[in-house]
């Protein structure tokens, strides 16, 4: 030892291991414009192909006249039903047990639809073919409202389903009726609630938007019909699982179906599902023998491919006269629109909606979900948050200020007595959830503590007296929020996708000079995984992050996993990563022994090193044992220091979160300014502070606008209202407020290095907290709930509704 | 989202640009920024079979200040017309509006004329064009002549401008008094829900002369010549401007569109301008 010999904190730091706040490794390509996006992708005589659409939300479709596209030079092919009907795959298997038309099979269901699928030289073409396609339809009536889709005389959207009376999840009950699927005890539910000192009830409505990923959706897919290989490049968060789908559904075997997902600019649940463009560019690639691509545009993206929540939420929430909740009853009407193409665990056709009882100690609780088909664009993605686990936590949250206006409390005191104790953990919820760990009550006095909670509500009455005296024309609304997550899909016994058991994967392989290659089966869409995943192997093997390349998304080279969504790559990959680390280790110290010719059970693990226990100046470093393993006949040890783990966890995790909004509201024009956003996370290990920083940034930013402004709306005849980025709320950088970010760390008990997941929590937790914050400043004066957005007008409207314009 | 096809045009001066318009008629568009019209193609709700791209056409660029009067030339940018020191101190609400103009992307490539010349109702300077009382100066095959923009726009993107013409510069008197753009927008980067032009003059504690003009509340810019008569010769204070917005509210003619319902836009047209005299009337 000398003063050259780094320090036990020193070689900790240069691992740059769980903990570090190493920058994003990716940035360096993306911030350079060297990301290599599928659009980027260019091969010599690729086709273009593009979709001719419906303008029309409901129409039967009499005829395609398809001639005079074909006969424009530079167009190939235009498929239309007809031709994939031979090949069964003019319609398709959805992810929840349904089927959804490729291209329109007599009818269509939604405005968007794909109705016929031109193949050209290039994209210009392409788009000049689509205009010479003649489509006659014949308007049939159309249905924008859940509701009124369950009337006894409704029109019959899907004629496909004529006299089938039970779907994937269930008795259907009408022609546009798609699940009713229950949980929890109704009747002991139903009980509690009519023996109450006080029930409160609401409607609250989480309106239809869309995740909106900065780049489209899209692929290429590229046939070899002299190996027989088909290879399909594209924006996809599950690839293994396009690549099985793909070989089900075209008989291909699934060795010859190479599926890559490279660059993803954002997903947020826009790509889990398979799209029509996916399998028209794959057939349109097997039929010409050329490679084909499909790129959506945004008005395609936002018309077409998957929208998020649309849930009508009826609830009934009762307590004891202190406050304390006895009982959570939901309906849910949900508005699946023409397709049920939901992305949920087969199991789940609500996903974890039941996670609706919240942080709360609510003894019972029951929850029914009416799927319906509708004129709208198919989805029901899980935008940034885990399967319905936003639409839950606005719901609860919104419940709990009904009930606290119901009792005339304050709504942070009605949540702090009802919070589930640390000492209750694993605490089984009413609707059948272990919760594997939280700290609510520290969490939540840390959070108050920090805005000065009680200074804010006496600045808010102080603004009210001046508001009353005509002093002023703004509110101050204060918005809480105290939301429990439920990610990491999930136990292979109750979660799969399609009959895909929801395990992950990593396989590690160390190269002799001590560095290394990772590959999971999740892919990165923007969450950094190629920097944090290394760090979680720096900390469990002792080479630097730096050293260690992480890849993902080939399917030819990565092990079989199910992808990024729900924030399950932490979770479930994340632990695959830590445990196969550890596989290594364990051999890492069988060569080690043998280089120090001690016994393995003299050796100790130090940081980047294997020593010897009571001398530790006798050590090997991983980088030494690297090398060794590769270059030195050991006897009894294989070549080699490379290991695969796949990895099914025994349960979900839980991650929690304070968050609260200070907004100032104009009752005069409807217009906000947020003053103040704090958001608490508990991700449990936190492994690298900067990428979960940046993350609760951005997710914050998306709930934001859902909250504001962000919707997908219909006109009554089934035309997108919000169709550009002029009316679809993205928030600039001007618009986007600024947030303070704090944290408490209750690691899961079940997960290799305790770590929850963080990226959805900023979705989930922040649209509460801004809906709540408007509902808040306006409590004063009567409001109990309006729905989102709260975009001008909509706030202004409740001011105008509440005599506020005088 | 790929406009179809269409000859492209580069004139290097104004009389090869007109030349085109005539030689190709109504097949015939010119494209300044291009803000407006290239989204209108790409949506293909613009048929053009020939675009005419003015910029290179010198004649139309440079911003003049006189004593009375300054003069734009229609392919002025906004970003120019922003960092202009000499215009704002002639004409301060034109930067002011500017500013509340789409974001500095835009800005730097949107064009004063093309604004002006469009007959979009969402566009800021239309409005405020009227407010000034400028005229803009049409040239065509017979000629230059002069149009008040008080009497260019017809209705929706139907203006003054035979299709042979192209708004060539745009004459605005220097204004004295207090000023104010006031405007409210979804995000940046939108039309605006509501905007409001005020100039204001006092004299002996009243308003002498005044002049407001309104934004994206019908379908052309509504200069209301009742709104600025109900504050002449008055104090400017609580009942004045409520007359104002009473007679403003009988001007517009706002349609529902997903910024909101007609109610809410007048409501919030009355509040934009009291906000906008006010502010005016600080500065007067």
């Amino acid at each position: 030892m000398n003063d050259l010999t780094p320090s036990r904190e020193e070689r900790i730091a240069n691992l740059k291991g769980l903990g570090s706040s190493r920058k994003r490794v990716e940035d360096v390509r993306f911030t350079q414009g060297k990301g290599n996006y599928v659009d980027d992708i260019k091969m010599a005589g690729m086709l273009f192909g593009d979709f001719v659409r419906s303008p029309y939300a409901h129409a039967r479709v009499v005829s395609i006249n398809a001639d005079a596209a074909r006969a424009l030079p530079g167009v190939v092919a235009v498929l239309t039903a007809a031709d994939l009907a031979p090949l069964n795959l003019h319609w398709m298997p959805t992810l929840a047990g349904d089927k959804q038309m490729v291209l329109a099979d007599g009818k269509v269901l939604f405005q968007g639809q794909e109705v016929a699928f031109v193949v050209a030289t290039d994209r210009y073409i392409a788009a000049d073919a689509i205009e010479l396609v003649e489509v006659e339809y014949e308007e049939l009536p159309v249905v924008v409202d859940p509701f009124a889709a369950l009337a006894p005389d409704a029109p019959v959207l899907r004629e496909d389903l004529n006299g089938i009376l039970s779907g994937a999840h269930g008795p259907r009950r009408h022609h546009n009726h798609i699940f009713l699927w229950e949980t929890g005890d109704k009747a002991a539910t139903e009980e509690a609630l009519g023996a109450a000192e006080v029930v409160a009830e609401e409607v609250v409505y989480y309106h239809r938007t869309h995740p909106c990923p900065l780049e489209t959706c899209g692929c290429v897919a590229s046939m070899d019909k002299v190996n027989g290989k088909l290879t399909v490049w594209g924006t996809f968060q599950a690839p293994h699982v396009v690549r099985t789908v793909a070989s089900l559904l075209s008989g291909i075997e699934e060795h010859n179906i190479r599926v890559v997902s490279p660059d993803i600019g954002g997903g947020f649940g826009n790509k889990v599902g398979v799209y029509p463009g996916y399998v028209c560019a794959i057939v349109a690639s097997i039929v010409t023998g050329k490679p084909v691509k499909w790129v959506e545009d945004r008005m395609d993206n936002l018309m077409a491919t998957a929208f998020a929540r649309d849930y009508w939420m009826k609830g009934r929430i009762s307590a004891t006269k202190e406050g304390r909740i006895t009982a959570l009853h939901c309906h849910v009407t949900a508005d699946h629109g023409a397709f049920d193409a939901c992305a949920d665990p087969t199991k789940f056709p609500a996903g974890f909606f039941h996670i609706c009882t919240g942080s709360y100690d609510i003894p019972v609780a029951y929850v029914g979900v009416d799927g319906v088909y509708t004129n709208k664009a198919p989805g029901g993605v899980a935008y940034r948050c885990s399967f319905r686990v936003t639409e839950a936590a606005y719901f609860i949250e919104r419940m709990i200020e009904v009930l606290a206006i119901e009792l005339g409390m304050d709504a942070a005191e009605l949540r702090r007595i009802n919070f589930i104790r640390k000492d209750q953990f694993p605490y089984q919820s009413a609707l059948g959830w272990e919760y594997d760990s939280g700290d609510y009550h520290t969490a939540w006095d840390k959070a108050l503590a920090a805005v000065d909670y009680k200074g804010l509500r006496a600045e808010q009455a102080q603004r009210l007296a001046e508001f009353r005296a005509g002093r002023t024309r703004k509110l101050l609304g204060i918005g809480l929020t105290h939301f429990t997550e439920i990610v990491g899909a999930g136990p292979v016994k109750n979660c799969d996708i399609l009959g895909m058991g929801m395990f992950d994967s990593c396989e590690i392989r160390i190269h002799p000079t001590g560095s290394a290659i990772a590959r999971l089966g999740t892919i990165s869409q923007g969450q950094g995984h190629a920097t944090t995943f290394a760090q979680i192997i720096a900390s469990e093997i002792g080479l630097s992050a730096d050293s260690i390349t992480v890849e993902e998304g080939d399917t030819d080279t990565a092990p079989y996993g199910l992808g990024t969504y729900g924030s399950r790559s932490t979770p479930v990959a994340g632990a695959a990563t830590a445990l196969c680390g550890r596989k290594i280790r364990a051999k890492a110290q069988m060569i080690a022994a043998w280089l120090l010719e001690v016994h393995e059970g003299d050796l100790e693990w130090d940081v980047d090193r294997f020593q010897v226990k009571g001398a530790p100046e006798r050590f090997k470093t991983m980088k030494d044992i690297a090398y060794a393993a590769y270059n030195q006949a050991i006897p009894g040890i294989e070549p080699g220091l490379e290991a695969v783990s796949y990895y099914d966890p025994p349960n979900m995790t839980y991650p929690f979160g304070a968050y609260i909004a200070v907004m100032e509201i104009d009752v005069d024009t409807g217009e906000h300014a947020v003053r103040q956003f704090y958001a608490l996370d508990d991700c449990g290990t936190r492994i690298n502070p900067m990428v979960i920083e940046g993350q609760v940034h951005g997710g914050a930013t998306e709930g934001y606008a859902i909250a504001m402004g962000q919707e997908i709306a219909y006109d009554e005849i089934g035309n997108v209202k919000t169709g550009t980025l002029m009316d679809f709320f993205l928030p600039t950088a001007w618009e986007t407020p600024h947030y303070t970010t704090d944290h408490t760390e209750t690691p899961s008990p079940h997960h290799p290095i305790g770590a929850k997941g963080v990226g959805e929590s900023p979705n989930v937790g922040s649209v509460p907290a801004f809906s709540n914050a408007v509902h808040d400043a306006f409590r004063p004066f009567g409001l109990r709930q309006s729905h989102m957005p709260h975009d001008h007008w909509r706030i202004w409207k409740i001011a105008r509704d509440l005599g506020l314009h005088g | 989202m790929i406009p179809s096809a269409f000859e492209y045009h580069r004139p290097g001066d104004l009389a090869s640009a007109l030349g085109i318009l005539s030689a190709y008629g109504d097949e015939a568009r010119v494209i300044a920024g291009g803000h407006s019209l290239i989204p209108m193609m790409k949506l293909r709700m613009a048929s053009v079979g020939h675009l005419v791209d003015l910029q290179s056409v010198a004649e139309l660029r440079g911003i003049t200040v006189a004593e009375r009067e300054v003069t734009i030339g229609a392919m002025v940018t906004q970003a120019e017309l922003i960092s202009h020191d000499g215009l704002a101190k002639a004409v301060p609400i034109l930067r002011e509006a500017a500013l509340q103009i789409a974001d500095p992307q835009v800005r730097y490539v949107g064009t004063v004329g093309g604004n002006v010349a469009n007959g979009d109702p969402g566009n800021d300077m239309p409005g405020l064009m009227q407010c000034l009382d400028a005229r803009f100066t049409l040239v065509g095959p017979g000629g230059p002549r002069e149009v008040p923009a008080r009497a260019f726009y017809h209705g929706l993107y139907a203006t003054e401008r035979a299709e042979d013409e192209i708004l060539t510069r745009i004459a605005i008197p220097v204004h004295a008094g207090g000023h104010a753009y006031e405007k409210q927008k979804r995000k940046i980067g939108d039309y605006a829900t509501a905007a409001a032009a005020v100039l204001l003059t006092k004299s002996g504690g009243k308003v002498a002369s005044a002049s407001v003009a309104m934004t994206n509340l019908s379908d052309v810019p509504v200069w209301s010549e009742a709104a600025a008569a109900a504050l002449v010769g008055r104090d400017c204070g609580a009942e004045a401007v409520a007359d104002a917005v009473a007679a403003m509210l009988a001007d517009i003619d706002p349609q529902a569109d997903n910024r909101g319902p007609i109610a809410f836009k007048k409501h919030v047209a009355g509040v934009i301008l009291g906000r906008a005299i006010a502010r005016a009337w600080s500065r007067a």
